[in-house]
């Protein structure tokens, strides 16, 4: 009794130490310090947790613990940073199946009550479709699998009826094991079924929309271990999963919000195939040679960056980095603007910026940089597409009418980075590159930078 | 009464968890999301009781599996938030690196 007053006095401490962590986060110069309180928190709770009159054996623990932290430091120090999105989301995977696992071994060890074994079911279900569901996300953010599952959305007839019916089934299996628990059989076709239930709901999304799917699961992991935390009575558990919950979920609805959709539309649509291909874009596409883009940018007073998921991809940021010191030198003024959704994951583009050590006061937020758009002398747009189509503020028919964009056709010069007029993600023309202040800059990002970097140095 | 004043602590948590996310700014985002896997790695916590039991051999390899789970997440999450809050610096703090 005694030390189990000792550890949820602990406990106490330990979620205060997660909430500040948290509060820290608010400021990118607090943020380092809070997610060390955090950790301090987590230590405390593990420490305190080991002392429990209920652990009888530590052998197992040592081992675990210490081969888990290995595999944990391992790809924490070498994952490179464009990799990011893979890598939360293999993470997120992992936490999902961390709580399906505990969840399933109380169920099938111990003599529960009705409601107990509801709430563990929940548990379950939600871990399983986290661990699949990420492990999906994770293949088509990687182009492993690509064999197996494409990158773009995979749709098939009947979709939608197979998974409610796999959903039906669900429940009613947990029905099921609700009123004979004796009956293991049940329980692991349960666990198959939501497995499968993951795969099932991710499949269908498209690479563009995998900062939602991401948001989502991240969360999901979250609610997995708050379930896990309310059938194993354990405070912590229930604090720490619904933080992560939280968490998630106002992300998912600030990616949803950025891409003009809901989250239903999101999961089951993807999206429209175009409706009619009456609306044309008039104009002619203008290429531009580095030489006299370098012009350009030597005259300009302010120059707006506008990155997307081509900058990743390219690995242009150094690049950029480069060209907006010598800007800097030059006496012009460089922001960068960055949508929301710009990327595969909330706040991609600032991690990879921050890499190659952009300021980030210099990393601007759409409402920032859009009042003031027409006061750029150049707006250059590296490996973005959606969220500077103009057509989501003109065109009326077009699938992302409304998406709430980057206005960069309305600086006064629009350079754009790009390897060839292939659409984005949406599949959809995008105007910008017919406008009369557009001029196209074609060619891998990372090189053109580099060549527009070499003129300066000419000089 | 447990199960009422179980979910009066998650209402709580869920409530204090949206009034302190809103505050992170979008550029903090990716931390924020690995930073929250290693909090979700707080099933560690309930793993221990199951990895440590003397019961029987199921709940402890299965309990062990999801310490081994959890830590990747606890120890990954948090040294690779740290490693990329290492890289937001102000503009001063630049050239001190």
């Amino acid at each position: 009794m005694q030390s189990e007053l000792i550890i949820n006095g602990v406990y106490v401490l330990c979620a205060a130490l997660f909430i500040l962590g948290l509060k820290l986060l608010s400021h990118p110069s607090t943020a380092r310090k809070g997610n060390l309180l955090s950790a301090l928190g987590m230590l405390l709770a593990i420490c305190v947790t080991l002392i429990g009159q209920n652990i009888l054996r530590y052998e197992w623990i040592a081992a675990s613990l210490l081969a888990g932290s290995t595999v944990g430091l391992i790809i924490a120090k070498k994952v490179q940073l464009t990799s990011m999105p893979e890598l939360v989301s293999l993470l997120n995977g992992i936490g999902g199946l961390a709580s399906l696992v505990v969840s399933f071994v109380m169920l099938i060890t111990v003599p529960l009550p009705a409601f107990i074994t509801a709430i563990l079911l929940i548990a379950i279900a939600i871990g399983g479709v986290t661990f699949t569901g990420s492990l999906v996300a994770w293949a088509k953010l990687s182009g492993n699998m690509s064999m197996l599952i494409k990158t773009k959305a995979m749709v098939f007839k009947g979709q939608a009826l197979i998974n409610s019916l796999l959903v039906l089934v669900i429940v009613g299996l947990g029905v099921a094991i609700g009123i004979t628990p004796d009956v293991h059989m049940n329980t692991y076709i349960f666990v198959a079924l939501c497995l499968l239930l993951g795969i099932m709901m991710v499949i269908p999304i498209g690479g563009a929309d995998m900062p939602v799917v991401i948001s989502l699961l991240n969360s999901y992991s979250g609610l997995a271990a708050c379930a896990a935390g309310i059938a194993l009575n354990n405070n912590l558990l229930i604090v720490a999963g619904a933080l992560v919950g939280a968490s998630g979920i106002i992300l998912t609805s600030i990616m949803c919000k950025a891409m003009n959709r809901s989250l239903s539309n999101v999961l089951f649509s993807g999206f429209q195939a175009v409706s009619g291909d009456t609306i044309k874009i008039e104009g002619e596409v203008k290429a531009i040679s580095c030489e006299d883009a370098y012009y350009m940018l030597e005259a300009a007073q302010s120059v707006l960056v506008i990155p997307g998921y081509g900058m990743a991809v390219a690995q242009a940021q150094h690049a950029m980095k480069e060209l907006q010191s010598l800007l800097e030198e030059n006496d012009a003024e460089v922001v960068y603007g960055i949508h929301p959704v710009a990327g595969r994951m909330p706040g991609h583009m600032n991690v990879l910026l921050a890499e190659a050590d952009v300021p980030y006061e210099l990393l601007l937020e759409m409402d920032e940089v859009n009042p003031r758009m027409e006061n750029y002398d150049i707006a250059i747009v590296i490996g973005a597409n959606d969220v500077v189509n103009p057509a989501a503020r003109e065109i009326k028919g077009s699938p992302i009418y409304g998406m709430p964009i980057i206005n960069a056709d309305l600086a006064k010069n629009v350079f754009i980075m790009k390897r060839s007029m292939a659409s984005g993600f949406a599949g959809i023309d995008n105007p910008l590159f017919f406008k009369d202040n557009t001029r196209m800059i074609f060619g891998d990002a990372k090189e053109s930078l580099n060549h527009i970097i070499r003129q300066f140095s000419d000089d | 009464m447990t199960v009422i004043y179980l979910l009066m602590i998650l209402v709580l948590a869920i409530f204090l968890g949206f009034e302190l996310i809103r505050k992170v700014p979008a550029t903090l985002h990716t931390p924020l999301m690995s930073g929250a896997n290693a909090i979700s790695g707080i099933t560690l916590v309930g793993a221990f009781a199951f990895a440590g039991s003397e019961s029987n051999l199921i709940s402890q390899i299965l309990g062990a599996f999801a310490v081994f789970l959890a830590a990747i997440n606890v120890v990954g999450g948090y040294v690779v938030t740290d490693r990329m809050l290492g890289m937001f610096k102000a503009k001063g703090e630049r050239n001190a690196k």
